[in-house]
């Protein structure tokens, strides 16, 4: 093991000094080169330090190889005899190996993403996005597309229980009379805790509970749902609002500190609407719109902002008053930052009307009033800002709501409650005490899809039905509305919160279907209208009007105090968001957008805070070249938690960040363990954390962590001279629009100035040429592709203990590469499926042609040939192949047989496997073509990674066809072969990043590197 | 020092180091012939269903479509099995006594399905596609055998890749008109000269690289 040595400041500015022209960078222990980390990268297979994570004894080796031979002799002898199952009734519509889609929604934190299930004899296999609704536009995030595990995950609660033990919905349904007569007589005793709602018909069922009891009171809790953003809109426009924004009006967007593009309801469409503005081509009509992000950590929206400005998240709001003063003219800009904030104003000014300031949804409630002023100052509000009324049912202040709920329990007030959905014995504020409280409560149900933290103190636990499984409904960002229907019967007993209600109102077998149809009939459905809601997974029209509103002038004066010492910023985390989908394996081994961290949570730091702990740089053991950082030991307000440090280039320094969500006492297998519990660390009075916290690192040994980027990646050596990551500012492109031809500083390398000869004759392409162009302008690294892959592709989970021995199977990565100054560099996002080169390297290594070549210019596996001898990964230049070190895929499990995509074959033990273009997708669209006779169509045949893109940044079609946007796109100056002067021909290319400074910026950024 | 081997140790030695080439080849011989027999294939293996179920009776009989019982066979990868409802069509009115229609007429009234063994399976590797070979001219009896003279189903080919590629690498030898497809006892006439043509009639491609089944 490699000696932990400080961060070298010193060797960092020398090295970015060293680079000659421009240098990108993965990480900072690549960018010291230390030798420890040459010599990682210099082994041929990282990946097989050691095959098992035990030694296996001779012994048990041999009994392991006897019995394998013994019964491979009994097994492969002749093929399994199957059965079919045909139906009794078929049902009418259905053709039995054709799959049908139905539109639905996806709640979450109560908003809808519009989706469309893909359902194999209506079992629901795959979530795509509905490009009819507006939140979606036909993209899908990382949640919704692992929602569909979510579904079939074994560890769902499957029974109703009492007290621990199993019971039925009738016991329970008996059990709730005493508290429904208890409601007559002492109403203020009984209370209902839900989570945010948006669902119309749900509210009603609520709304005619409050008014069938008087009394009973209603409590919301979302643990990252908005409340700052919630009450930000409060105090801006005075009452329960929400804002809207149009990206596409848009040509400036600052952000103070929000992550529009990843975070937030309404994401996926701002991620389309803000990327159609940033779209570089030759003859595009306006020009691309200019980003600036103020945030403290890195989020997926900094790393692609033109001008990123770092500062610590108590700043922020100084940051917005001075532009608020800026733009007034009122007020010089504060000393801090000057610059930045005044050429920023300057920009908004020469934008007035088009021009967006967004607030983090995260942010104080005065972030919001304040961006809303300098909107309403720019006269943004009515024309890229958008007012409307709150989708939810009942907008209040969730923590109050808590609160309240937490004294009365306290005071002994409450006899009964039923939480429906939700976990806030894990998730409430630290200080609320919520697990304290709960148990001074005579009854305690719980409706929840997972055994978790609260079912175990409650005396009724019932199972939840997934959103793929009942009835509802509910509303997006926006107000419009959705019908959601179930794809599939409960799989587990599940009972909807339409249900309890129902239960509650005394309907005995109230249904969510009934609930649901009931309150859309009474408002005016036909069945007509109806058929056509579910069909278009829209409500037609129900999308409030915007309505006007005037933001409050009166911006309260500072509070001073805020951000002593180092200061914690607490978020939701970008794969787990507040700790839901901690059972979703696909969700825990997805990177983490900026850390590409998986299985874990961290300490986000900048370099400078590190080296004030004394944190020296992450270790590698040479045994299993796993890599291990130290943990520190964070107090914040008299709790302690410790988490292992991890350095994030670009992060503010003198703060922190951690993520909620991870730490699950219980909750299911994969959810137990993974991480650590951060809401000990938060409280009510500081939901997102503030200053005064306190890091000391701790002799604890070193942790080992799972983090890809390093992974199964191009040597950093040829990073820099080949140009893997190509990019401009948008003013050198407009001077220059081939400046991505031109060889990486401007000489061949040596020895391949004949990179595009052959011996052998040209194979001519007669039919469809597959490719792929990718746009890393417009890629956010959100990891939406990287899920859709998995799902689409039956792509199989490893485990912490893998990963961190590089097995991760996703076929599709995102390289995350920086440029320049480790305390704000730039970031570039790059996602790298198989190139399907046209000279592949990997093809004609392999000794049993399990990889070949096909005449549309695919590059085949076959994994019934591969015989494991791993040598195509070893000579694949991209690093793309992913093997089967061990049998990942779970076999045995029924419900998750029942998830996989049953076009695409479940790969077993010592198989390779890897990116295919989802050929099953193509051979589907070929045949669909033969039969009618004609040739696939441009736009027919879309990738699983290109279709759940929010900003389209993925085109696949045929290049051969000279119409198809691929074609198109091959044609732009920006595009770009990765290694291309290897001569493989790769077929997915990529545009070059292009980024708009401000050249003001750019200007006085440069003056200051002079001057030091 | 004595020998330690007699003299005939040496013929025996060359014997054996020629003989091992061709013990080697036969061992070879063997498991070809092993996997590519009926034993591995179950080809012309009758299997044994819950009803005794005759196509022989209702194909060449009868003179029921095809198409009457495996109605995706034109439209998805899946020919279709049909449900218990589409035996009651008919058995509802003819012969609603027989002994032998009791699995059937017990899972119409039960709502549980029949289970039936499974006579064609590919592994779960390939994946093949019946709506693309009926559209392109290949008859239901070229891969399935004269159905109309089967009374108990049994798998009439191999199945096996050496098989299917024989008809991918020279489809013109096996094609025939579409109006044909569903015909069990259609005798090609001059295929020599009808199938090439057909070929290119039906714009029928040699797919045989490996992601045309595989993936």
């Amino acid at each position: 093991m490699s000696e932990s040595k400080p961060l070298d400041f010193t060797a960092f500015r020398e090295r970015i000094g060293d680079l000659r022209g421009k240098e990108y960078w993965r990480s900072l222990e690549e960018l010291s080169r230390s030798e420890a980390f040459d010599e990682f990268f210099q082994s041929e297979f990282p990946q097989q330090a050691l095959a098992l994570s035990r030694g296996v004894d001779r012994r048990s080796f041999m009994k392991l190889m006897g019995a394998s031979v013994a019964l491979a002799g009994l097994t492969g002898c002749r093929p399994p005899q199957e059965t079919i199952v045909p139906y009794v009734n078929q049902p009418e519509n259905l053709i039995p190996g054709r799959p049908v889609y139905f539109a639905t929604a996806m709640p979450l934190s109560g908003y809808a993403r519009g989706v469309l299930v893909e359902s194999h004899m209506y079992r629901p296999t795959k979530i795509e996005g509905n490009p009819e609704h507006p939140a979606s536009l036909g993209a899908t995030d990382a949640f919704t597309q692992a929602s569909i595990l979510g579904l079939y995950d074994p560890d769902r609660s499957q029974v109703v229980r009492k007290m621990g033990e199993i019971s039925t919905w009738s016991e329970f349904v008996a059990a709730l009379q005493p508290v429904l007569a208890e409601a007559r007589s002492n109403p203020a005793g009984v209370r209902l805790l839900t989570q945010t709602i948006t669902s119309p018909s749900l509210g009603a069922q609520i709304q005619q509970l409050l008014a069938q009891y008087p009394g009973i009171r209603w409590h919301q809790w979302e643990p990252v749902g908005g409340h700052a953003l919630r009450e930000g809109n409060r105090l801006a426009f005075g009452s329960y609002l929400n804002t809207i924004y149009d990206f596409t009006r848009a040509s400036v967007v600052v952000s103070l500190g929000s992550d529009f593009l990843d975070e937030g309801p309404g994401h996926l469409r701002y991620a389309r609407d803000f990327s159609s503005r940033r779209r570089v081509r030759q003859g595009m009509d306006g020009g691309m719109n200019r980003l600036y992000v103020i945030e403290s950590t890195v989020s997926s929206t900094g790393s692609v902002a033109d001008n990123r400005l770092p500062v610590r998240p108590s700043e922020i709001e100084a940051v917005g008053r001075a532009i608020l003063a800026a733009l007034d003219g009122t007020a010089a800009p504060a000393a801090a930052h000057g610059e930045f904030i005044a050429s920023l104003a300057r920009d908004l000014q020469a934008n007035r009307g088009a021009s967006i300031v967004v607030p983090g949804e995260e942010q104080p409630p005065v972030v919001h009033l304040i961006a809303h002023a300098i909107n309403q100052a720019l006269g943004n509000i009515g024309t890229t800002v958008q007012v409307i009324d709150s989708p939810e049912v009942a907008p209040v202040n969730q923590l109050q709501s808590l609160r309240e709920l937490v004294t009365d329990m306290n005071a002994g007030v409450v006899s009964s409650l039923i939480i429906l959905g939700g976990n806030p014995v894990y998730d409430a504020p630290a200080d609320f005490d919520f697990r304290g409280a709960l148990g001074k409560v005579a009854f305690r149900a719980h409706l929840g899809l997972y055994n978790d933290e609260t079912s175990l103190l409650c005396h009724w636990h019932i199972p939840e039905t997934h959103y793929l499984e009942a009835w509802g409904d509910a509303r997006a960002y926006d107000g419009t509305a959705t019908i959601m229907q179930p794809l599939i019967a409960p799989l587990y007993n599940g009972r909807s919160a339409h249900e309890i209600l129902g239960a509650l109102l005394g309907g005995l077998d109230t249904s969510s279907h009934g609930a649901v149809r009931g309150y859309w009939f009474g408002r005016g459905a036909t069945e007509a209208s109806w058929r056509r809601w579910l069909h278009d997974g829209v409500v037609s029209g129900s999308a409030p009007a915007p309505r006007a509103a005037a933001v409050s002038t009166a911006v309260p004066a500072p509070v001073e105090g805020n951000g002593v010492g180092i200061e914690i910023e607490i978020r939701p985390d970008p794969t787990l968001y507040d700790g839901r989908f901690a059972n979703n394996a696909w969700l825990q081994e997805l990177p983490k957008p900026q850390t590409k961290i998986t299985w874990d949570n961290v300490l986000l730091m900048g370099p400078r805070t590190a080296e004030q702990i004394g944190f020296g740089a992450e270790e590698r053991s040479k045994l299993f070249n796993e890599l291990k950082t130290r943990v520190a030991e964070v107090e914040y307000q008299g709790v302690r938690v410790q988490l292992p440090v991890w350095v994030v280039p670009g992060h503010a320094e003198g703060a922190v960040t951690v993520y909620l969500g991870s730490g699950r006492a219980f909750g299911g297998k994969v959810a137990s363990g993974a991480g650590t519990n951060i809401y000990p660390l938060r409280r009510s009075s500081a939901m997102q954390g503030g200053g005064g916290a306190r890091i000391t690192l701790t002799s604890r040994s070193p942790y080992p962590i799972g983090c890809t980027q390093e992974h199964q990646s191009i040597d950093p050596k040829v990073v820099g001279e080949r140009g893997i990551v190509r990019e401009a500012s948008y003013e050198t492109y407009l001077r220059d629009p081939a400046f991505a031809q031109t060889p990486p500083h401007g000489e061949v390398v040596a020895g391949l100035e004949h990179r595009n000869e052959s011996l052998y004759p040209p194979f001519v392409y007669e039919g469809h040429a597959w490719a792929m162009v990718i746009d890393t302008t417009v890629c956010t690294g959100c990891n939406g592709c990287v899920v859709a892959c998995q799902s689409e592709n039956n792509i199989a989970v490893v485990g912490k203990d893998e990963v961190v021995r590089e097995r991760e199977m996703h076929w599709l990565r995102i390289d995350r590469y920086y440029k320049g100054d480790p305390e704000n560099p730039q970031v570039f996002h790059q996602p790298v499926p198989c190139m399907q080169c046209e000279l592949a390297p990997c093809e004609p290594v392999c000794p049993v042609e399990a990889t070949s070549h096909n005449e549309e210019g695919l590059n085949d596996m076959t994994y019934n040939r591969c015989v494991g001898t791993r040598y195509c990964s070893n000579n694949c230049p991209y690093k793309v192949r992913r093997f089967n070190f061990f049998g990942y895929s779970d076999y045995e499990t029924p419900a998750l047989k029942a998830m996989r995509n049953p076009d695409v074959t479940v790969r077993t033990r010592g198989v390779m496997e890897k990116c295919t273009y989802c050929v099953q997708r193509i051979n589907h669209a070929r045949i669909e073509a033969e039969k009618e006779g004609r040739r696939v169509r441009d736009g027919e045949v879309v990738t699983a990674c290109q279709q759940a893109c929010p900003t389209q940044a993925i085109v696949f079609g045929d290049m051969n066809d000279p119409q198809s946007a691929v074609a198109q796109l091959k044609k732009e100056p920006v595009n770009y072969a990765l290694l291309g002067e290897l001569n493989t021909r790769p077929r997915t290319t990529y545009l070059a990043t292009i980024r708009n400074p401000n050249p003001e910026l750019v200007k006085a950024a440069t003056a200051d590197a002079e001057h030091h | 020092m004595a020998q330690i081997f007699h003299r005939s140790a040496n013929t025996l030695a060359r014997v054996t180091i020629f003989g091992a080439v061709f013990i080697a080849g036969f061992v070879l011989w063997v498991i070809g012939g092993i996997v590519r027999s009926p034993y591995f294939t179950n080809q012309n293996v009758h299997r044994e269903q819950p009803v005794q179920f005759s196509h022989r009776h209702h194909v060449g009989g009868l003179g029921i479509d095809c198409r009457y019982c495996h109605t995706s066979v034109e439209e998805s990868s899946f020919a279709g099995i049909p449900p218990t409802s589409t035996c009651m069509n008919c058995h509802a009115q003819i012969w609603t006594n027989a002994e032998i229609l009791e699995p059937v007429r017990a899972s119409f009234a039960t709502g549980r399905p029949i289970v039936w063994n499974r006579v064609h399976r590919l592994p779960d590797f390939v994946h093949f596609n019946h709506s693309i070979h009926v559209a392109k001219g290949i008859g239901c009896a070229s891969c399935h055998g004269r159905v109309d003279r089967m009374n108990l189903m049994y798998q009439a080919e191999p199945l096996t890749m050496e098989w299917c590629l024989r008809c991918h690498r020279e489809p013109e030898k096996y094609i025939r008109p579409r109006e044909e497809v569903f015909n069990m006892e259609y005798v090609p006439v001059n295929q020599k000269e009808v199938g090439p043509k057909l070929v290119q009639q039906y714009a029928v491609r040699k797919l045989t690289s490996c992601s045309t089944c595989h993936y």
